[in-house]
């Protein structure tokens, strides 16, 4: 093409900051980097200390897993988590309304202060825990496992949107507009499914495939603007999030559209059963077949980047844009495909939400905050498909304990959305965590030195 | 909008599109499609009536003459100076020449004009009330925008903008209420803005995290302690916590009296006031002084300003703070600057369209100002619009601010390139 304007070498904007996201960080925070690297740089340590540290006598087998373990991932996470905890404790404690009125006598009787704090933390994270995962009150364990399917019913769109937007990360793009690819998503799936008659399985099948092509048309109008005319991705979708709320607002209230044959409320009718998610534990439990839908999107998203030709692309693309044009890819066409695929995955969220758990009809709010959720889910998962799995399982759970933590204790569900952005914000900074903890840092004492092996690893 | 997809009979401008680019046929594509969606309305929704623009309020010492015009006859001369400007446009790039500032901000105030003597047929529009309030509304996302401005010059990506906004939002109200001093409330805003900007600073500088996941982080972060105080505290002693006073407005002696610009412009509160000081002083002070110099040096590269002995984390540190404290006061507006008290999320999404404008405006304090501007018009056209009684459902309206934004940065505006280290954390080696 003769275009004047340097092609796309000063380019890419948000592009490359936001690469930062899915790649491992440079040597200084090297740990925050993901499972990944660290397992390859473990595995490659054996043979390169062996030859390094012939004259030194090796550590003991305990002291290495030991320090391992003491500099390694997982316990960063553990300790982001408990640390979260902890400061959601506080903050649950200071705002008790027993453990300010102990606390005015505090100096003559602390008892009762230490008492009604024990009681409203320990009260809400018990609430949390039986909201989330086993109800101890209940009797038989059918009854009480249910709490740990609503956990997976919650984390089913979380997941389907952080694929999404993890997926744009690594390719160094910055998807805000979850929002509307799920609300346009919703609405196609569903007008398919009150809309039409169709055979059972073939109906949800076309509701779902629909669902997900709206999503991604959507998204794609993003990728295909910043690919055509340079448009940032960010200020677009953010836009694309106000557009498709009217839109699909004006559908809803619109007669002979979206709305309701004879109601007034901008809702639709209920789903047919024809089109509906079949449930995979009975009618007991919410739990649906997006589930099932959702692991095998992960697994997808997984084989896309790490095994086929496209997901090198994105990687690289990811990685570096400038690189990756000199390198032949077309990078223009690599951002179409990646919104196109993102906004499918977000479309994935979409559709589950109105075949799978608001099945009697919904409304413009039927995207609940995914699209935003979604992004901090790519961020703890480090846009990494099966971490962003445990991630969105992880915040399903936050999320349905804490309707619990509001039902039972009062304690308002807006403490879950403090807890979570800390863990993020805690795992993403692990220098932190380590000062907190007084835990050595990686390299640091008696541990062996880091073979320079992680350039190559990364280069694979 | 479902009138614009339609094509009328293809005006000639179209034909000449094909690619045999030389320069940039951004524009005139996009005064096409203006002028293509102009025309959709006057061939598929035509309108009786006359439109009467009403320039005054009644309470002016100046009274200016209403403007009535009978809204098709109008329509079809703002067409016919549609159509003319984007021939211009097209002669203009086709003999490769550039498509001039002044000409695009001709089209859009003609367009503007048109459609509005289309929407308003019939009916009187009342202009100080709709230009009055779309400088209000866009009081937050100017802040916000010259938060992100000098933010972004410094190399640190600012994504918080929203939750800086809520935070100031918050802490004005609470302050407000206790002390019964809106001053005091402003203050305490700003602090925190500074504090969100500080920790914002503190983990993408010390900690090398990358900025996106701070900024997204602490967002959420900040809708989830003020809500949670919300409902935790604040609602259960509301009379106390939650009232705040309001900020009266100033109506400042003369300036006030000019027609047309003193009642949009100078009656207005402390918050606008200082935002136009804030616009002027962020504007002069980092493409005119040292400081500014250094800001930009160490957002373009941070290794040369490093060189010559800035101290590029302090810089970057110091000034995301300060930046900071200009979306705390921009959050303000919500509650004190409006008398509303503190409500969950009230800032609904304001920090991203400061945010969009920050990228619409290129980066700068002026042009990210004007893009500011342009959404608060938006937004108020709309309320105005609905007023009055507009034919168009009121969701096509409010879509529009936006629907125009991607035109704009998709056609008008084109690649935008930020400050070259921008989101990069700068590892002294």
């Amino acid at each position: 093409m003769s275009d004047p304007q340097p092609p796309r070498g000063d380019l890419p904007t948000g592009a490359d900051l936001d690469a930062d996201v899915a790649i491992e960080e440079p040597a200084a925070s090297s740990p925050a980097g993901g499972t990944a690297a660290d397992d390859a740089r473990a595995t490659a340590a054996g043979p390169g200390t062996a030859s390094t540290d012939a004259s030194v006598p090796p550590p003991s087998r305990w002291h290495t897993v030991f320090q391992q373990i003491v500099t390694g991932n997982a316990i960063i996470s553990v300790l982001a988590v408990v640390l979260a905890l902890i400061v959601g404790a506080i903050m649950i404690a200071f705002t008790d309304e027993r453990v300010q009125e102990t606390s005015g006598y505090f100096f003559s009787r602390p008892s009762d202060t230490l008492l009604a704090i024990w009681n409203s933390v320990s009260g809400a994270y018990s609430a949390l825990f039986q909201g989330s995962i086993y109800n101890f009150r209940r009797d038989d364990f059918l009854a009480g496992i249910r709490p740990l399917t609503e956990t997976l019913t919650f984390a089913t769109p979380l997941i389907a949107g952080g694929l999404g937007v993890g997926l744009g990360f690594r390719v160094g793009l910055f998807n805000i507009g979850g929002r509307g690819q799920i609300l346009i998503a919703a609405s196609v799936a569903g007008w398919i499914a009150f809309g039409f008659d169709m055979p059972w399985g073939i109906h949800m099948l076309v509701a779902l495939i629909g669902g997900l092509v709206g999503g991604a048309l959507w998204a794609g109008i993003a990728g295909l603007l910043k690919a055509r005319t340079g448009a940032h991705e960010v200020i677009v979708t953010i836009m694309l999030n106000y557009v498709a709320f009217y839109l699909v607002s004006w559908l809803l209230r619109t007669p002979g559209l979206l709305q309701a044959p004879g109601s007034s409320n901008p809702k639709t009718p209920a789903m047919k059963e024809t089109a509906i998610f079949p449930e995979l534990l009975g009618p007991q439990y919410n739990l649906h077949f997006g589930f099932i839908l959702v692991i095998v999107a992960t697994i997808v998203v997984w084989w896309i980047l790490n095994r086929s030709s496209l997901g090198f692309q994105f990687r690289a693309v990811g990685e570096n844009p400038n690189a990756a044009r000199v390198a032949g890819i077309n990078v223009k066409s690599i951002y179409v495909y990646a919104m196109l695929i993102a906004g499918a995955l977000l479309g994935l969220a979409g559709v589950s939400q109105v075949l799978g758990t608001v099945t009697t009809g919904f409304t413009a709010g039927i995207d609940a905050g995914i699209g935003f959720e979604a992004i901090t889910v790519a961020l703890l998962g480090r846009s990494r498909p099966w971490g962003i799995f445990i991630a969105g399982v992880l915040f399903g759970a936050f999320k349905a304990g804490g309707f619990s933590m509001q039902a039972a204790e009062g304690v308002p569900i807006e403490i879950v959305l403090v807890v979570q952005a800390l863990i993020v914000l805690f795992i993403a900074a692990p220098p932190l965590v380590r000062t907190i903890f007084r835990l050595p840092a990686p390299g640091s004492g008696p541990r062996r030195p880091r073979p320079i092996v992680t350039k190559e690893v990364k280069a694979k | 909008m479902s009138t614009t997809v339609q094509q009328p009979a293809p005006a000639s401008e179209i034909v000449v599109l094909p690619t045999t680019v030389v320069t940039s046929w951004k524009a005139p594509i996009a005064f096409a499609v203006f002028t293509l969606a102009t025309l959709g309305l006057a061939v598929f929704a035509p309108r009786d009536g006359d439109t009467t623009f009403r320039w005054s309020t009644p309470s002016d010492v100046i009274q200016l003459p209403e403007l009535t015009v009978p809204a098709m006859p109008t329509l079809w001369v703002v067409i016919a100076l549609l159509v003319l400007a984007t021939a211009y446009s097209v002669m203009l790039v086709s003999t490769r020449r550039r498509v001039p500032l002044w000409l695009i901000v001709v089209f859009a105030v003609l367009s503007m004009f048109g459609f509005l003597t289309w929407a308003a047929a019939g009916a009187s529009l009342p202009m100080i009330g709709l230009l009055f309030g779309s400088l209000s509304l866009a009081v937050p996302l100017i802040y916000g925008a010259l938060t992100g401005v000098i933010g972004e010059r410094a190399g640190v990506t600012n994504i918080a903008i929203e939750g800086q906004l809520l935070a100031g939002a918050f802490t004005a109200a609470v302050v407000a209420s206790v002390t019964r001093q809106p001053l005091l409330g402003l203050v305490a805003a700003m602090v925190a803005g500074m504090l969100v900007g500080m920790v914002l600073a503190a983990f993408s500088i010390k900690y090398f995290v990358d900025q996106i996941i701070v900024g997204v982080v602490l967002n959420v972060l900040i809708i989830g302690l003020t809500s949670f105080i919300y409902s935790q505290v604040l609602t259960p002693n509301a009379a106390l916590l939650n009232t705040p006073p309001r900020f009266p407005r100033l109506p400042i002696p003369v300036l006030s009296e000019i027609p047309i610009i003193g009642p949009v412009f100078f009656r207005q509160t402390l918050v606008v006031y200082l935002m136009y000081v804030a616009v002027a002083v962020v504007y002069f002070g980092l493409f005119h002084t040292k400081w500014g110099l250094r800001v930009r040096a160490v957002g373009e590269h941070p290794q040369a300003a490093d060189t010559v002995g800035i101290n590029v984390n302090r810089t970057r540190f110091w000034n995301v703070a300060l930046a900071g404290s200009l979306a705390g006061l921009g959050g303000t507006f919500f509650t004190i600057g409006s008398g509303i008290a503190f409500n969950k999320e009230m800032t609904a999404g304001a920090g991203f369209i400061a945010l969009a404008a920050v990228i619409f405006g290129q980066w700068d304090p002026i042009k990210a100002t004007l893009a500011a501007l342009l959404f608060g018009f938006a937004s108020n056209l709309q309320n105005t619009l609905s007023v009055i009684g507009s034919p168009v459902p009121s969701e096509f309206m409010l879509m529009l601010p936006y629907v125009v934004t991607i035109f704009a940065v998709a056609g008008l505006v084109g690649k935008s390139r930020p400050p070259a280290a921008d989101g990069k954390p700068y590892i002294k080696s």
